[in-house]
């Protein structure tokens, strides 16, 4: 006996909202970064079930390309990250108003 | 006869000077372009020049007439087109001159006084430095005169009609650096723009019912037309000669208008212009006879405006006011002729007074000239003995004008009363024109016996003025007027027989007669009696000074001279209240209008405050915005899906 599909669904949802929350809510760089990968992850999980529920690959192959980019946009991230902290000494989002520190 | 009503116009033969005729207005109008662009630098030259070309439309309106009174009776309407001006659909209006007796008339008064001012102009305006745009404007007036007079169609000669009202701008305001010359300008030419109005509209009157604005189309057509268009034309186009010849209720501005200099004044607004709207009348005759009640009409507000300004002119201080509302008076006679139907005797007296106000005028002019510019005749007195040739051809206009038996104002103004005699319904006119021949005579005698006579009242004043006699170029044309204003009664010795009444036959049409209020000998009789007694009486009183009548001050007197107040009845009545409206609509203009857009812009203005406030420049919460607008959006889509499909393939598995 399975798990039904819909329990993966709403698991999704879940964590895809408490990324969104967490990017819109905290102001620590870090942290928005980590909701944005647990958002990129929410949405491989729907992918992943809707891929079972209709019985073809395709679902489950665009997950391993969102994987892939969001691999890419880690490195790219955490540069960026590294780099603000540098400067400003701070990962306060807020405080990066202007574009030139 | 046939004439112009029976459509009987010919085309003019080539090489005949009538195929010549629009160079008689061209010629004066080219001369005015060449004095205004390059008046200045011809120097003394440019007098000569205008001169030259008011000589040359002299000589052509002659040659015209000459070769007019050699032909067929039957034959002396002549057209010829000389380029066709406006083609546009049904509208067609070509530049052509229509030479016929009744314009040809007019063209020899309007050459002939226009040639004899433009040499006085020479010594009167000597000493001015605008010599060369003077002139300019004299020519300018000349031509555009021409174009009126000649003009084929009612619209060549309402270009006319508008040219010669912006030379009468012109010229009265000729010294514009004075604000009330500058003024009075302004005044002749917004009040006659009123009656403008009226000569338009008839025009579009006469155009819808006919299709034509043609002279001889419009004419002969005229019988065919429907009572009420005609009566709607009559009074219209009567509304427009009230305003160019001065008559009640627009009769204001030309009082006015002697702001400008003498000999305009004499030209224009005494001997030619101003007489526009008798010309209109009588040639649109054909139209006028077949409403002889708004003839009847035009003959009692002549009657009326003849009366008010003889009775204003009494009390006038002014040398050239007494001849300002002189000529208004006169002009209510030409409209008293020409109302009951006496064409030719109305076209008598406007050619007369041509002759003998120009000369009154002129002689003014020369008056002003001896008196370093003084114009108050009550500061004159005994002139006669320093201007021997102005005083003498002076009291020969005056007689003329009071009507002294024998001179050329004598036979006019008696064809003028024996018509209106003849006529049914205008005992009243010829009472009123009865007592305005005895006004005339007293206002006229007063004048001269002011001016000429009695003792030398100026010698008194500050600063005593030397008077002098006019040089020749002033006295020659005062000669040469106070010819024709003595001899002037030989163009129509007879109402029906005479020269001129021959002559006009195929222009005019006359009324049928029918009445016979007094009999044509005593109305002579006292017409003569009433001309001696005004003249005697005017000479009489005022031979010893201003002292007798105009200085007593009564509220009469007072009220006449202030010409009846009529100025300031208009200003409480027409003026303020178009100020009012004019400030009432300038506000709703600043506050209605400009309130709009200014609202319109400060509306948007607001909204973009408003608006500026969600964008807070922190990128979460435009996320979060995006974020409620995704999860709305597909909240709603989720729902029309499930509302629209029971089995959704989508979610298929989860149920």
């Amino acid at each position: 006996m399975s798990v039904p599909a819909g329990y993966y669904l709403i698991l999704a949802a879940a964590l895809f909202s408490i990324g969104a929350v967490g990017v819109l809510i905290r102001r620590s760089v870090i942290v928005m970064f980590m909701c944005v990968e647990l958002m990129l992850n929410s949405v491989n999980l729907t992918l992943v079930t809707f891929a079972r529920i209709q019985a073809n690959l395709d679902g489950q192959v665009l997950a391993f390309f969102v994987i892939v980019v969001a691999a890419a946009e880690v490195v790219v991230g955490l540069a960026l990250v590294v780099n603000l902290f540098r400067l400003r000494a701070s990962t306060d989002a807020d405080g990066v108003g202007a574009l030139r520190a | 006869m046939t004439g112009l009503a029976e459509g009987a116009a010919v085309a003019a033969p080539a090489g005949s000077p009538a195929a010549w005729a629009w160079l008689m207005a061209v010629v004066p109008l080219a001369s005015a372009a060449v004095l205004l662009l390059v008046g200045r630098r011809l120097g003394r030259a440019a007098p000569w020049v205008a001169i030259l070309s008011a000589g040359f439309s002299l000589t052509l309106a002659v040659w015209t007439a000459v070769w007019l009174g050699a032909r067929e009776a039957g034959e002396r309407t002549v057209v010829h087109t000389v380029a066709t001006w406006l083609p546009a659909g049904d509208l067609e209006v070509d530049w052509a001159v229509l030479v016929d007796p009744l314009a040809v008339a007019m063209s020899l008064l309007v050459t002939g006084v226009g040639l004899l001012i433009h040499v006085y102009s020479l010594g009167y305006m000597e000493h001015d430095r605008d010599i060369p745009r003077f002139f300019a404007y004299l020519n300018l007036f000349l031509g555009s005169m021409l174009v009126l007079v000649l003009g084929e169609s009612l619209l060549t000669l309402f270009v006319g009609w508008e040219l010669v009202g912006l030379c009468s701008y012109l010229l009265i305001g000729f010294w514009f650096d004075s604000r009330a010359n500058a003024s009075a300008a302004k005044k002749a030419f917004v009040i006659n723009r009123v009656g403008d109005v009226g000569f338009m509209i008839a025009m579009f009157v006469l155009f819808g019912a006919i299709g034509s604005l043609s002279l001889t189309e419009v004419l002969p057509a005229a019988e065919g037309l429907a009572g009420g268009t005609l009566i709607a034309v009559g009074l219209l186009l009567f509304l427009g000669a009230t305003g160019k010849s001065a008559q009640i209720p627009l009769y204001i501005w030309l009082p006015d208008a002697m702001a400008g200099p003498t000999p305009v004044s004499a030209l224009i607004h005494a001997a030619t212009m101003v007489t526009a709207g008798v010309y209109l009348v009588a040639r649109m005759s054909p139209l006028y006879v077949q409403i002889p009640e708004i003839g009847l009409v035009v003959a009692a507000v002549g009657a009326a405006t003849a009366l008010v300004a003889a009775l204003i002119a009494v009390a006038q201080s002014d040398i050239k006011r007494v001849l300002a509302y002189s000529t208004v008076s006169q002009l209510g006679y030409m409209f008293m002729a020409v109302g009951v139907g006496a064409y030719s005797a109305g076209i008598f007296h406007l050619l007369t007074h041509g002759f003998f106000k120009a000369l009154l005028f002129l002689a003014a002019g020369s008056v002003m000239h001896a008196m370093a510019d003084r114009g108050d005749i009550r500061e004159m007195g005994g002139l006669l003995r320093d201007l021997p040739i102005t005083g003498g051809t002076a009291a020969v206009g005056t007689l003329a004008i009071a009507g002294f038996p024998l001179t050329a104002g004598f036979y006019s103004k008696e064809e003028i009363l024996a018509a209106v005699a003849d006529t049914a319904g205008g005992e009243v006119i010829l009472a009123i024109g009865l007592a305005v021949a005895l006004l005339t005579a007293f206002y006229m005698a007063r004048w001269f016996a002011l001016v000429f006579l009695g003792p030398r009242r100026f010698e008194e004043l500050e600063d005593p003025p030397h008077p002098h006699e006019s040089p020749l170029s002033m006295t020659l044309p005062l000669v040469l007027l106070a010819v024709a204003s003595l001899g002037g009664g030989l163009l129509n010795l007879d109402p029906e027989t005479g020269l001129l009444a021959g002559w006009l036959a195929p222009s005019v049409v006359a009324f049928e007669q029918t009445a016979a209020i007094i009999g044509h000998g005593l109305l002579e009789a006292i017409a003569i009696a009433l001309a001696l007694v005004g003249l005697a009486a005017g000479v009489l009183l005022y031979r010893g000074g201003p002292r007798v009548v105009s200085e007593a001050s009564t509220p009469v007197v007072r009220f006449a001279q202030d010409a009846f107040r009529v100025d300031e009845l208009y200003r409480a009545a027409i003026v303020t209240p178009g100020h009012w409206l004019a400030v009432g609509l300038a506000w709703f203009d600043a506050r209605g209008i400009d309130g709009l857009v200014n609202g319109a812009g400060r509306g948007t203005a607001a909204l973009a405050t408003a608006g500026a406030r969600v964008q807070t420049g922190f990128v979460r919460s435009y996320a979060l915005a995006v974020l409620i607008g995704t999860v709305l959006l597909i909240a709603a889509l989720v729902g029309v899906w499930m509302a629209a499909a029971d089995d959704l393939m989508l979610l298929g598995g989860w149920r």
